[in-house]
């Protein structure tokens, strides 16, 4: 049996088919489309651009854009404030209480206080900035800032005019001293620039064992030399150059013929090879008188 | 003379620049399909060996034509479209704009494979009325051994024939060299000698074929590169080394023409065309059995031949139709009527084809080879047709392989096309790849100034 309604004529005839030729116009999109630079782009600049515009357009108001920066601030401010990034207590370890006030005066920190807001480094170097700190280690440990310190030792005590300091072996400055008899344990240096010859002058105090008994300081003269000061006002002066030796020659001199021990209140040493002793008007009295007698004795 | 010399050497640059960009378009406009390839050029393409028109000119013959397999690692189809084709018969173009399309469709399909966007094409056709001419140039060598100039001054000897009214030059290749008594150069320069000679192969076709195609082909935003003749091109495919050393000859039985090329000693030299071909054939099955043109082009191929036998009898074919007539939709015919529809027609192409080749002198060849080849010669029993009427010597030609080239596309059908791959690739020398000669050449006079006044002072 033939169907009644025949099949349309178009489906089976194939030259009634579209003409499956592209139009001028496709020709040439497609031919642009092929140019290298357009495939670049499309497929690197527009996933780009499809990402990239929506954020663009909706930042483009300011009110989002504040919107969401406070939302951001927010957050932030939520996470930081939580108990377990605060920190609540500052423990010092391995300074003196003096020092361990002056650590807390410097840094001034407000407790309790997130820890995204504590700088580690710059902490450290402000405590490293005082004088009397060696380093100094921070860390924090559950809530806890720990401040490990080592402190510089003092060395030496250095008279100013207006007051006394204490040197660490290197000649920094550490702290004021109230008095002398606070560190009498602490040798006495003095004068100007002697805190930049302070290990000069610890090694003089070392090769002065046998005079510590009655030395009473090192005086720095000039920002040169150093003089060295006994007891009784009797002074050495020490040369510039290799003071060390011309003091041990002074001590072998003094051992083999206690010549600190006379009346001789000024030892000049600052010519190596002409030491000149300055003898008290007395002595000089004496030896003048006893010079008499010899020649009046020498005349008989 | 001068405008062709000039164009020709317009699309020599398009070529070279191809060969630059790395990629060219191959365009077969035929009677029943247009194909197009895309070419990718890579490996190292030595310039010196490809690009350069005076590298080319320097192997005459041994570079040429012949299938150099060696070659073959330096391009690659990359894309390849085929489409019935529409507004072209007998080989030319009859609607432009019909042919446009279709060459939209290929461009567009072959670019799309390949991914990648061609600007330069090489076109080929079939039709057009080709004529071969053989020229003869003598002339005397200047100095004791043949320059560059020689070459040049004895094709410009060569004596031209009169074209006739609006006919161009497709191909005018130098086919070979004669020096004083010796014959059969391939190049004889730097070679010593008096009288140098000769032969040229100049094809012409009409003018206007030529320039509706550069038409239609600018059309699709497309630069010509090149022209060829079908004919040349599966010669240049199908023909085997050596067949085209020998000689032989290419029958490529297309849609709407017959394209006949000899070739010698690696040269074509003779090439014409049949306007008659596979159409022809589908027309009178669809006359004689009153069906549609696509039915009878389709019964054709399916169950076509040129040999009835016995068995042909027994074997019906239903010839379907919607007329709505029951009867009429619902005949048989058997097989040996329809070859017998056929095979007249075929005996005609080859008849006329036969006559083409005594025209040339096919006989005096060394070898007689024939080889058929297009989409025509795949009638089963063509091949034994073929050899009752052109010579005992006749055998099927496929082309040659190439990489990349599309399973479908390897058949016999598109020989012309692979012929263009390697006209691409390595174009034969013309006459446009040498140089002009000094004498018509304005630029050199100042060269030739200079010369003077070193040679007289």
């Amino acid at each position: 049996m033939q169907p009644l309604i025949a099949p349309k004529r178009h489906q089976n005839n194939p030259s009634a088919r579209r003409d499956p030729a592209p139009s001028r116009g496709s020709y040439r999109l497609q031919r642009f489309l092929l140019n290298p630079w357009v495939q670049v782009f499309l497929r690197l600049g527009v996933p780009i651009l499809i990402i990239t515009l929506p954020f663009a357009v909706y930042f483009s108001d300011t009110a989002r854009r504040t919107a969401a920066m406070t939302f951001v601030q927010e957050m932030k401010h939520t996470i930081e404030e939580r108990p377990e990034y605060q920190v609540t207590l500052m423990s010092i370890d391995g300074a003196s209480p003096e020092l361990t006030d002056g650590v807390r005066r410097a840094l001034a920190l407000e407790l309790p206080i997130s820890s995204f807001h504590i700088d580690l480094a710059a902490l450290r170097a402000q405590i490293e900035n005082l004088d009397a700190v060696a380093h100094a280690d921070l860390r924090i440990n559950t809530g806890i800032l720990q401040v490990s310190i080592s402190e510089r030792a003092p060395a030496l005590v250095w008279r100013l005019q207006d007051g006394l300091q204490l040197l660490d072996a290197t000649g920094r400055r550490l702290a004021l001293l109230r008095a002398r008899t606070d560190r009498m344990d602490l040798p006495l240096i003095a004068g100007e620039g002697a805190n930049l010859a302070a290990q000069e002058a610890l090694r003089l105090l070392m090769v002065a064992g046998p005079l510590s008994p009655r030395l009473r300081g090192l005086v720095r003269v000039g920002a040169r030399r150093w003089d060295m000061v006994l007891d009784r006002g009797q002074r050495i002066l020490l040369p510039q150059n290799d003071p060390e030796n011309a003091l041990k020659r002074l001590i072998a001199l003094d051992q083999a013929q206690s010549l600190l021990a006379r009346d001789v209140p000024v030892i000049d040493l600052r010519i190596t090879a002409r030491p000149v002793l300055q003898l008290s008007p007395q002595a000089l009295e004496v030896l003048r008188r006893k010079n008499d007698n010899l020649s009046v004795g020498t005349k008989l | 003379m001068k405008d062709l010399y000039n164009a020709q050497r317009m699309m020599r640059n398009m070529r070279k620049m191809a060969l630059q960009k790395g990629a060219i378009a191959l365009l077969d406009v035929g009677s029943s399909k247009i194909t197009c390839l895309i070419l990718r050029f890579d490996g190292e393409v030595r310039p010196s060996d490809l690009v350069d028109a005076q590298a080319l000119s320097s192997a005459v013959g041994t570079q040429g034509v012949g299938p150099n397999f060696a070659r073959q690692a330096l391009f690659r189809i990359i894309g390849a479209s085929t489409t019935k084709s529409r507004g072209v018969g007998f080989g030319q173009i009859e609607v432009m704009n019909e042919t446009e399309r279709a060459i939209r469709t290929v461009v567009q399909a072959a670019q799309k494979m390949a991914n990648l966007k061609v600007d330069q094409a090489i076109a080929c056709f079939s039709g057009a009325e080709p004529r071969s001419y053989g020229l003869v140039g003598e002339t005397q060598v200047r100095e004791s051994f043949v320059s560059e100039q020689d070459l040049a001054r004895v094709f410009a000897a060569c004596h031209m024939p009169d074209l006739g009214i609006s006919r161009d030059v497709l191909h005018a290749q130098p086919v070979n060299f004669v020096l004083d008594a010796r014959t059969g150069l391939s190049d004889p320069r730097g070679q010593s000698g008096t009288r140098l000679a000769c032969d040229m192969h100049l094809l012409t076709v009409e003018t206007n074929a030529i320039q509706n195609l550069a038409y239609c082909i600018k059309r699709c935003d497309l630069e010509l590169a090149g022209v060829a003749s079908s004919a040349y091109l599966s010669g240049l495919s199908s023909l085997v080394e050596d067949e085209q050393e020998l000689g032989a000859a290419c029958i490529d039985m297309g849609g709407g023409t017959t394209g006949v090329s000899i070739f010698v000693k690696k040269h074509m030299i003779y090439a014409d065309s049949v306007t008659m071909g596979g159409d022809h054939i589908s027309s009178d099955i669809s006359k004689g059995l009153q069906v549609p043109l696509a039915m009878a082009e389709r019964i054709k191929n399916m169950h076509g031949g040129v040999q009835a036998t016995g068995m042909d009898d027994r074997e019906m074919i239903a010839i379907s139709g919607d007329s709505g007539d029951w009867d009429k939709d619902r005949r048989q015919i058997s097989r040996t009527e329809l070859i017998g529809i056929i095979r007249p027609r075929v005996e005609e192409i080859l008849e006329e084809t036969r006559a083409r080749l005594d025209a040339a002198g096919f006989e005096h060849l060394p070898s007689q080879q024939i080889v058929l080849t297009g989409g025509a010669a795949q009638l089963p029993g063509m091949d034994g047709l073929a050899g009752k009427i052109l010579g005992p010597r006749v055998r099927l030609g496929r082309p040659m392989r190439i990489n990349g080239l599309p399973q479908a596309l390897t058949g016999s059908a598109f020989s012309s096309i692979v012929g263009a791959c390697l006209f691409a690739v390595q174009p034969q020398d013309e006459w446009w790849d040498f140089d002009v000669p000094s004498e018509r050449y304005p630029a050199h006079s100042l060269k030739r100034a200079l010369k003077w006044f070193g040679d007289n002072w």
